[in-house]
């Protein structure tokens, strides 16, 4: 391979950027404008050479692509090794940009600390392309702990109301269960011999002890996604980080939990899966119901999008766990058009919290009269996140429903019961705060959105409407990575051309 | 055999030089003479560790079989050396602003390594009891060498008093250990109570030696500062001047891990089941009071005791692997432990106010605003020792934890990870503290060069350790594989 190294640069393109802003010394404006400017380089570049790997990618092939392995750990047989395929893609691409977006987003909304926020999101941009390039599981498992580390700072340093509580949740919650993955990942380096992802996966593992790595590993990512009864963390976390973080929380961290079940739970432990597949089903149907009825009653704006994130990702979990082509490619479109739509909500939900310093539903009113272009964005990601045809959002939530008809009708009407409660509560918030009369006295002082809001929302937009219409564009790079997933699972993947 | 010095090398330099250097500082002038003979100090252990990296590392015996040099000692004793060297440099302006700037400082921190030296080269219960009182000796006066300080005084006398009984339960294990093998070398001890050969497997242990192995593990156990002999710990470590703890903090327990390492696998290599259960109790004890006991702690210092004592019992989660993969990951390990601790109280030193040196947690509040890199250093030493990757802290863990799993104790690194994620929550506290409280009074700006470079080098150590992990695992590796054949 004569190309350069891409996944390499990727991930360590923004590690420069943090490290180069870190030694930025002088006076505080400057500083947080230098700081800014780097940033924003940083993060286009890194951008970029992520648009380089998707065009040196090749769709048609099924494994892994763009391979980089080099000696880590001598000794112990555990080296560096990336590369990605068909499902690793997206993701990439979408950590890459969504850093972008929140780099461009917190231009002038940014407070206090800006050198030091910068770096953070640096550093969750390298962890974030590591963690979906890494064909080692030791090193999988080294991104996806690490990001614990920057984003507890940005919950615990930036965010407001009880964020020192919000920050040790999270942090504790997910520690827990991602040490039971990495006992897990320590067993199956013994009982195969091997760390790299590729051979685990063709490694057959006694189905005694796949039930107990699955649920190892279950602990890890159920926690993640997170699924009911596992989401407390996630509402508190969501409420008190800065924006930019539950933009990155909801748009990435949430997703590699869906990765995981993707990456290492399926291919690794088929007959295990299957086994559990009805308390997925079970818990993905509570979460949706009972989630989006609780999202009802919020009376905070994140709060209420962060229940219906959790509500979002039990659809992706039913769809993962169908096992079928539909039901697969249904919960990674979900995922990626949550990523973008979920982030943009929260993005929303911050451009008026910036002006106003509230979260409170009551509190808002009539927005469309002084702000049109903010009520045209807000009603776009409002009818993508409710599903509507057209936008990112249809395409998933039909694929999945679908998908999970063929194996239980039960399943799929209680699901899409979900859609109808989404319809609910999202039209009744945006009801009640774009709509109305303009009463508040504060309110009628709001500025509609400025450029640096416009363009960070431009390709968000641009990427819901465009998911949503011609979705194949999406789908085709992944066909022949989902394909090979559904071999090794051992389901026949022969049922693609109901798409 | 016979009369050959050459193992003993290294320990023979340290002896001369330290006889010397008790001369020089009789004779220098008094306000130069702490600084001089630090100086030399530190040279002489830099010259020992130089000797040693130099020397054949095959297994060597002298002074009568009493005595081995081999890959293992060497491994272990660089890390003394270097342990010793930092805390005599760490110790300087700290003795120079209590006005406690003595010379002896720096020799008995020098006799001590000495005696560490011994104690992980040990052969024989002999050798391996001489080093231990040589090493814990000059320990005692160190903990009170702010000697007009109340609480180093008591700290001094507590830890004398406490080492004491311990010494007696080792030696008490010794004799039984004796009295039922007839020898007291370590290489002759296997063979005695029967070890496995082609012909036969091994045979059990006598009761009796049994009951002297135990009460040899209680007395290491206590060295090692592993429950249920940590008592003495949180009040040592409060009491002591910081550098010392330091000082007992890592080489100290470097060590006695060492030598308990050397014991339970060498002389009873063959008997890993009889030894297993006491060092897994030890060691699940350690683990679980480590992360509960020091949630509770408002003084960093005390906050480090119980921090330490979590951080052996997971060292000892490798040890009850008994394999070569368990003392691989020992030593990684602790290798890793001995950068951390320093560097953390290379930041301990840095918490100055108005030329007094203060401990409490709360002290630390917005230090990110005032002293961003001594943050930042704080940071990474809290994160490493949370075990969060990327920092070198997880891959100790992650060293033992492999090796428990690979000897069939796999509910035991399940223990260990729940209790890692406990005491994740102190660590995390205190760099809340540093990040996210309001800012309390600043501290002093005027530090001193050798704690701010020790601090720097430390944590950038724990911070790239995962771009470079090589040379560490090599020489771990290697060490490991000389003492498990």
């Amino acid at each position: 391979m004569g190309y350069l190294p891409l996944l390499f640069l990727a991930w360590f393109v923004p590690l420069v950027g943090a490290v180069f802003i870190f030694f930025i010394r002088g006076e505080e404006a400057v500083v947080a404008q230098n700081a800014r400017s780097v940033a924003l380089w940083t993060a286009l570049a890194t951008f970029i050479i992520t648009l380089l790997i998707w065009g040196a990618f090749d769709p048609t092939q099924a494994g892994f692509q763009l391979v980089e392995k080099s000696v880590w750990l001598p000794g112990l047989n555990i080296n560096y090794h990336m590369g990605i395929d068909g499902i690793s893609l997206w993701f990439v691409l979408l950590s890459a940009l969504l850093t972008l977006v929140c780099v461009i987003n917190c231009w002038h909304s940014a407070e206090r600390w800006i050198k030091e926020y910068m770096i953070v999101f640096l550093l969750m941009d390298a962890l974030m392309i590591g963690v979906f390039c890494a064909l080692d599981i030791v090193l999988f498992y080294i991104f996806f702990e690490g990001i614990l580390i920057p984003m507890y700072l940005i919950i615990g340093i930036w965010g407001g109301g009880r964020r020192i509580y919000s920050a040790f949740k999270f942090f504790l919650y997910t520690l827990v269960g991602s040490l039971l993955f990495l006992v897990a990942i320590l067993v199956m380096y013994l009982e195969a011999g091997t760390t790299e992802i590729p051979a685990l996966m063709q490694h057959e593992f006694p189905p005694e002890l796949q039930t107990w790595l699955w649920l190892a590993m279950f602990a890890s990512f159920a926690v993640k996604v997170p699924m009911w009864p596992f989401h407390t963390w996630l509402p508190d976390a969501h409420v008190d980080a800065p924006t930019e973080g539950s933009v990155l929380l909801a748009g990435i961290l949430l997703k590699l939990g869906g990765y995981g079940f993707l990456r290492f739970s399926l291919p690794m432990l088929p007959d295990a899966s299957a086994f559990f597949t009805p308390l997925i089903f079970a818990l993905s149907v509570i979460a949706i119901v009972y989630t989006s009825l609780v999202a009802l009653m919020q009376t905070d704006m994140k709060k209420l999008i962060a229940y219906s994130s959790v509500a979002h990702m039990g659809i992706v979990t039913i769809g993962i766990f169908t096992t079928n082509a539909l039901g697969i490619t249904g919960g990674i479109i979900q995922m990626l058009s949550h990523g973008i739509v979920s982030a943009a909500l929260f993005m929303i939900v911050g451009v008026v919290y910036h002006r106003l310093h509230t979260r409170e539903i009551a509190r808002y009113g009539g927005l469309a009269e002084n702000m049109p272009v903010y009520a045209l964005t807000f009603m776009l990601f409002m009818l993508a996140s409710v599903g509507l045809p057209g936008t990112s959002g249809f395409i998933g939530e039909v694929l999945v429903i679908v998908g999970v008809f063929q194996i239980n009708s039960w399943v799929a009407l209680l699901a899409a019961t979900g859609m109808i409660l989404g319809a609910a509560y999202m039209l009744w918030l945006y009801r009640r705060v774009v709509f109305g009369a303009l009463e508040r006295k504060d309110l009628l002082a709001l500025r509609d959105m400025r450029v640096n809001e416009v363009v960070a929302f431009a390709p968000l937009v641009l990427l819901a409407l465009f998911m949503g219409i011609y979705p194949s564009f999406f789908i085709e790079p992944m066909q022949a990575s989902i394909d090979n997933l559904l071999v090794q699972i051992g389901a026949s993947g022969t049922e693609l051309a109901a798409r | 055999m016979g009369f050959d010095l050459t193992p003993v090398l290294p320990e023979l330099f340290l002896l001369v030089a330290g006889l010397v250097l008790l001369v020089v500082g009789v004779l220098t002038r008094e306000g130069e003479a702490a600084r001089v003979v630090a100086t030399l100090s530190v040279l002489a252990l830099v010259i020992g560790s130089i000797i040693i990296a130099a020397s054949d590392k095959s297994p060597q015996l002298a002074l009568g079989g009493h005595y081995v040099a081999d890959g293992f000692s060497a491994f272990l004793k660089i890390l003394l050396f270097v342990g010793a060297a930092l805390a005599i440099l760490l110790a300087q302006g700290f003795l120079h602003d209590r006005r406690i700037a003595r010379f002896e400082y720096s020799l008995l921190v020098l006799f001590s390594t000495l005696g560490m030296s011994m104690m992980v080269s040990a052969n024989s219960f002999l050798a391996l009891y001489m080093g231990l009182e040589l090493s814990a000796l000059p320990l005692y006066v160190l903990a009170a060498f702010d000697r007009d300080n109340l609480r180093s005084t008591e700290a001094g006398l507590k830890y004398f008093v406490l080492g004491a009984l311990a010494s007696g339960m080792l030696l008490y294990g010794c004799s039984l250990v004796y009295g039922f093998a007839g020898t007291l070398s370590f290489d002759v001890l296997a063979d005695a109570f029967g070890a496995a050969t082609a012909e036969r497997p091994p045979a059990l242990l006598p009761l009796g030696a049994v009951v002297g192995l135990v009460f040899i593990i209680a007395g290491l156990a206590f060295k090692l500062a592993a429950v249920p002999f940590h008592m003495w710990t949180p009040d040592v470590y409060e009491g002591s001047p910081t550098p010392v703890t330091a000082f007992l903090a890592t080489a100290s327990k470097v060590a006695a891990a060492g030598l308990a390492v050397r014991v339970l696998m060498h002389p009873f290599g063959e008997w890993t089941a009889q030894w297993q259960q006491v060092v897994v109790l030890i060691s699940i004890a350690s683990m679980l009071l480590g992360a509960f006991a020091a949630i509770g702690q408002a003084n960093i210092k005390r906050l480090m005791a119980y921090s330490g004592i979590g951080h052996i019992g997971y060292a000892l989660v490798g040890v009850a692997a008994g394999s070569e993969r368990g003392v691989y990951a020992v030593l990684v390990y602790l290798a890793i432990y001995l950068v951390m601790t320093l560097g953390t109280f290379g930041c301990i030193l840095l918490m100055r106010r108005q030329g007094q040196y203060v401990e409490q947690i709360s002290d630390l509040a917005g230090l990110s605003r005032q002293r961003p890199m001594a943050a930042a250093a704080l940071g990474v030493f809290m994160f490493s020792q949370a075990g969060i990757p990327p920092l070198a802290g997880f891959f100790g863990k992650l060293l033992v934890f492999l090796a428990a799993v690979e000897a069939g104790l796999t509910w035991l690194a399940v223990l260990g990870v729940l209790s890692s994620c406990v005491a994740a929550f102190y660590y995390l506290r205190i760099v809340k503290v540093m990040y996210f409280d309001e800012a309390a009074e600043p501290f002093d700006t005027a530090v001193h060069p050798a704690v701010t470079g020790i601090t720097a080098i430390t944590a950038l150590a724990t911070l790239f350790f995962i771009v470079w992990p090589g040379p560490l695992l090599r020489a771990a590796g290697a060490a490991a594989a000389a003492l498990v054949r």
